[in-house]
């Protein structure tokens, strides 16, 4: 199957790069002479027009990407790993020669709305594109404004770890005809001020459907399944759906829920951790109390999902089950409680809780195995723990306890075998 | 396996903040004899017995029951192998700088690297200052069987060092008791020979690495592996002094440039 899609890619390809050639080649040239403009050269070193883009920095979580651990913030050095192949991120500061010193603002709306780069070619998608599209002009120009008031590091680029066909940038034009629609966010009139504010925050500066829907084959997100969860490929963790009605992930979660969570890492519901930790830690525990409340209510009005489909492996659990329900009240009611309800600001509850019941299980299995703390913010300085079990329970043991906590209580989701743990338990952390 | 008396253990008593956890103090009176691995779990299920609502003692040692799993609850670490390395009375300095290194990848253990990746400075330097402050007696632990002669190199190493190597004495580092100068060298005494002889060996690996210039890692990577059997198996065989308190900062030249001593040294 696979194999034949790839035998038209070529074909259409060729025909894309033509087109986009012609197309770029046109855009360049009515951009070049707006760079001169001295009321926007006047206005990128307006501190108030700095400290707004730094806000909207934050928003799109920009730091994480582009900041190796432990090094100079926007200098790049990170590398996302894809299924694809390695992306190392660039360096954004304002160093002439390694980051965007030289830079008109056009280049860098080029690069935010369009995916592209300088020299006009192609970005890959690792770089949020496809969600920063929705960024207006006037934010943009505020982001760009911060970037260049930052301090200037020397630090190139790392080489790209993709090999062929993937290190070819124009092999993305078939990608981007396929899953990527530049265009800023469409205000929609039937609905309030501060919904269309969520709206813009969680599809544009936020992305969260990057991590929050499932990818296809060509590492596409489908465009009617919003938010509605999916696996993060190479990172093998799940983000859950986030919608709050009938069978939604988030089902039952408050706007304070919400709000509490993306401000302070944890929330009546549970707490924040792996990748999302790092999201509320590097960006939205920084968001106005407003703008929180605006994506709170926009995930609100996502819509119900579909009953899931009863379980038809016929796998019997019920000998899991037992045997997980000894070990859970052994090893985990302690904290989570024998009722699952966990302790307010403590410990997370395990009834309802997203990540207990997301349709894969790696959630909940990689939780055990590493244990940890969630998101360290200004509203949960010092968060209590959870010990890793990797080295205490066996596999089958921790596919028996998970099993029980998603079948216990009001949870009803899928077992999680020996075979899955076995999988899960060498992951790489990044 | 080794069992633990945990009713010596008097920071079990909650603090009772005024904090908005409305934790209540919770005193163990049992006498527990646990198996080493579970020191928290099982104390907790035993001592803070629950009804309704659990009440969680307002402690750090509560807060990082990821770290004292495997490190111990006040940081003894496992006993015998030093798998899971001991922490307690290590100076704060280095514990915090070591946390940092986990943090940015410069060490490697992937366990280790995920439990940190959250903490902000603040919070890692409060949990090293936890650890250096817990008082856990030394305990002896097996060496492998060696020829004298091995141990009078691993002796010379220590107090002499090696001209020819360009190896500079331990000693002048890690101060003339071996226990270490604060605030970030630490002591070389009362480690299990398997722990002492797997650093230098990942600092030769890049398992392991510290701000440059990294002088440990000059050092390992100036010690032929027979070196590291010797110098290791003589100073988990040396008797640990009474007072095992690191010598003052500012004590010592460093013989080598070291990234995390500000890069003072006398070069070479
Ligand atoms: C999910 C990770 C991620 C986030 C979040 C992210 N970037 Fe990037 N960015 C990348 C990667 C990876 C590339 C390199 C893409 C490539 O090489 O094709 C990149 C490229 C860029 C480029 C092009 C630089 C060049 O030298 O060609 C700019 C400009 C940029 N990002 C700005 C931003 C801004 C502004 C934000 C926040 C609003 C942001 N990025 C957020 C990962 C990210
Ligand atoms: C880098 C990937 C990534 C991005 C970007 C991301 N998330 Fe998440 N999110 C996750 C993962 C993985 C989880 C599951 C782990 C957990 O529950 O903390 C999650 C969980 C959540 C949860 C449920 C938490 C719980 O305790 O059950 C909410 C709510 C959430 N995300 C909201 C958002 C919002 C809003 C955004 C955009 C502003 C966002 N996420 C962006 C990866 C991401
Ligand atoms: C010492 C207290 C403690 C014990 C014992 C404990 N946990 Fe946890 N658990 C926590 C804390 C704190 C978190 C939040 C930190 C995190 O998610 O990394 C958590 C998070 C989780 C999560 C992720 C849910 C979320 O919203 O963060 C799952 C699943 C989980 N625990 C299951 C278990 C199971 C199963 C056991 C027993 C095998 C167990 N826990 C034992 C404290 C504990
Ligand atoms: C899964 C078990 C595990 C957990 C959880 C864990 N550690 Fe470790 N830790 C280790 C191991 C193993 C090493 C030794 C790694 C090596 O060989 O470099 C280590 C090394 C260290 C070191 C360096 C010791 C030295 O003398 O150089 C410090 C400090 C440390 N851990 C502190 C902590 C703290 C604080 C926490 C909780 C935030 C923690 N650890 C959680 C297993 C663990
Ligand atoms: C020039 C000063 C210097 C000399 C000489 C020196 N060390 Fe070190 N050593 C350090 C510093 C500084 C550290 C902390 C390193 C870090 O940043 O992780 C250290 C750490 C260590 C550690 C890690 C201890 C632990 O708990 O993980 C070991 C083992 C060690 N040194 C062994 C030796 C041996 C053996 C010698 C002699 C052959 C030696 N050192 C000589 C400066 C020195």
């Amino acid at each position: 199957m696979k194999n034949f899609r790839v035998l038209w890619i070529p074909a259409v390809l060729i025909v894309m790069a033509l087109a986009l050639w012609w197309w770029l080649s046109h855009e360049t040239r009515t951009t070049s002479a707006s760079t001169q403009d001295p009321a926007l050269a006047a206005l990128l070193k307006d501190p108030a027009e700095i400290a707004k883009g730094h806000y909207l920095a934050t928003a799109g979580d920009c730091v994480s990407c582009h900041t190796v651990q432990g090094g100079q913030p926007y200098a790049g050095g990170r590398i996302l790993p894809t299924p694809f192949g390695n992306i190392p991120a660039p360096n954004i500061t304002p160093d002439p020669d390694t980051g965007l010193g030289d830079w008109s603002f056009e280049d860098f709306w080029r690069a935010l709305h369009i995916g592209v780069g300088r020299h006009g070619e192609l970005l890959y998608p690792a770089f949020s594109y496809t969600a920063f599209t929705k960024v207006t002009r006037e934010d943009a120009l505020a982001i760009f404004a911060y970037l260049q008031s930052l301090p200037s590091v020397h630090q190139p680029s790392k080489p790209l770890g993709l090999s062929f066909p993937y290190n070819v940038r124009t092999g993305l034009t078939a990608w981007r005809a396929l899953y990527f629609k530049p265009g800023v966010y469409a205000h929609d009139p039937a609905q309030s001020a501060s919904w269309n504010r969520g709206a813009y925050l969680v599809q544009g500066l936020g992305h969260c459907n990057e991590c929050h829907a499932t990818r296809g084959t060509w590492g596409g997100t489908d465009s009617k399944a919003q938010l509605s969860g999916g696996q993060i490929p190479a990172l093998d963790w799940y983000a859950p759906d986030l919608s709050t009605a009938a069978n939604g992930g988030l089902q039952g979660w408050s706007k304070q829920d919400i709000v509490d969570l993306l401000k302070n890492g944890q929330s009546s519901k549970g707490s924040a951790f792996g990748p999302m930790a790092e999201v509320v830690a590097s960006s939205t525990q920084y968001l106005h109390d407003d703008d929180l409340q605006a994506i709170a209510e926009y995930l609100q009005s996502l819509p119900p999902r579909p009953k899931p489909l009863p379980d038809s492996s016929g796998f019997n659990s019920a000998s899991l089950v037992a045997s997980g329900q000894e070990i859970y009240a052994q090893r985990c009611a302690n904290c989570h409680g024998k009722d699952g309800r966990g302790v307010p600001d403590v410990y997370p509850p395990l009834d309802g809780n997203s990540s207990v019941m997301e349709p894969s299980g790696i959630n909940a299995t990689r939780a055990v195995l590493l244990g940890g703390f969630p998101a360290v913010t200004q509203g949960n300085l010092r968060p209590y723990s959870m010990p890793p079990f990797a080295q205490q329970l066996s596999d089958a043991e921790v596919a028996a306890v998970i099993t029980y906590i998603r079948q216990a209580w009001s949870n009803h989701a899928g077992a999680v075998q020996e075979r899955d743990v076995i999988k899960y338990r060498h992951t790489p952390i990044d | 396996m080794p069992q633990h008396n945990l009713m010596h253990r008097g920071s079990l008593v909650a603090r009772a903040y005024t904090s908005p956890m409305k934790t209540t103090a919770v005193l163990v009176r049992l006498r527990l004899v646990l198996p080493w691995m579970l020191p928290l779990v099982v104390l907790f299920a035993s001592g803070a017995v629950h009804a309704d609502q659990l009440s969680v003692p307002d402690t750090l040692q509560q807060r990082i029951a990821a770290c004292t799993t495997c490190h111990g609850l006040h940081g003894e670490g496992s006993p015998g192998s030093g798998f899971f390395p001991r922490l307690a009375g290590k100076p704060a300095g280095y514990l915090t700088l070591q946390l940092q290194n986990f943090q940015r990848g410069l060490r490697k253990y992937a366990p280790m690297q995920y439990t940190v990746r959250q903490l902000s400075p603040a919070y890692m330097r409060e949990i090293a200052e936890y650890f250096a402050a817990q008082q856990v007696p030394y305990e002896r632990t097996s060496v492998p069987e060696l020829a004298p002669s091995v141990l009078q190199r691993g002796e010379q190493l220590v107090t002499t060092g090696d001209p020819a190597l360009k190896v500079p004495p331990c000693q002048a580092c890690h101060g003339k008791a071996l226990t270490g100068t604060e605030p970030v060298v630490p002591g070389l005494v009362g480690l299990p020979y398997d722990y002492i002889s797997s650093q230098l060996g990942s600092w030769r690996t890049g398992t392991r690495a510290s701000a440059a210039p990294d002088c440990m890692a000059e050092i390992a990577n100036r010690l032929a592996p027979a070196d590291i059997t010797a110098v290791s198996a003589w100073l988990a065989s040396h008797d640990v002094p009474s007072n095992t308190h690191a010598q003052p900062a500012g004590s010592i030249t460093p013989p080598l440039s070291c990234g995390v001593l500000d890069g003072r040294g006398n070069g070479a």
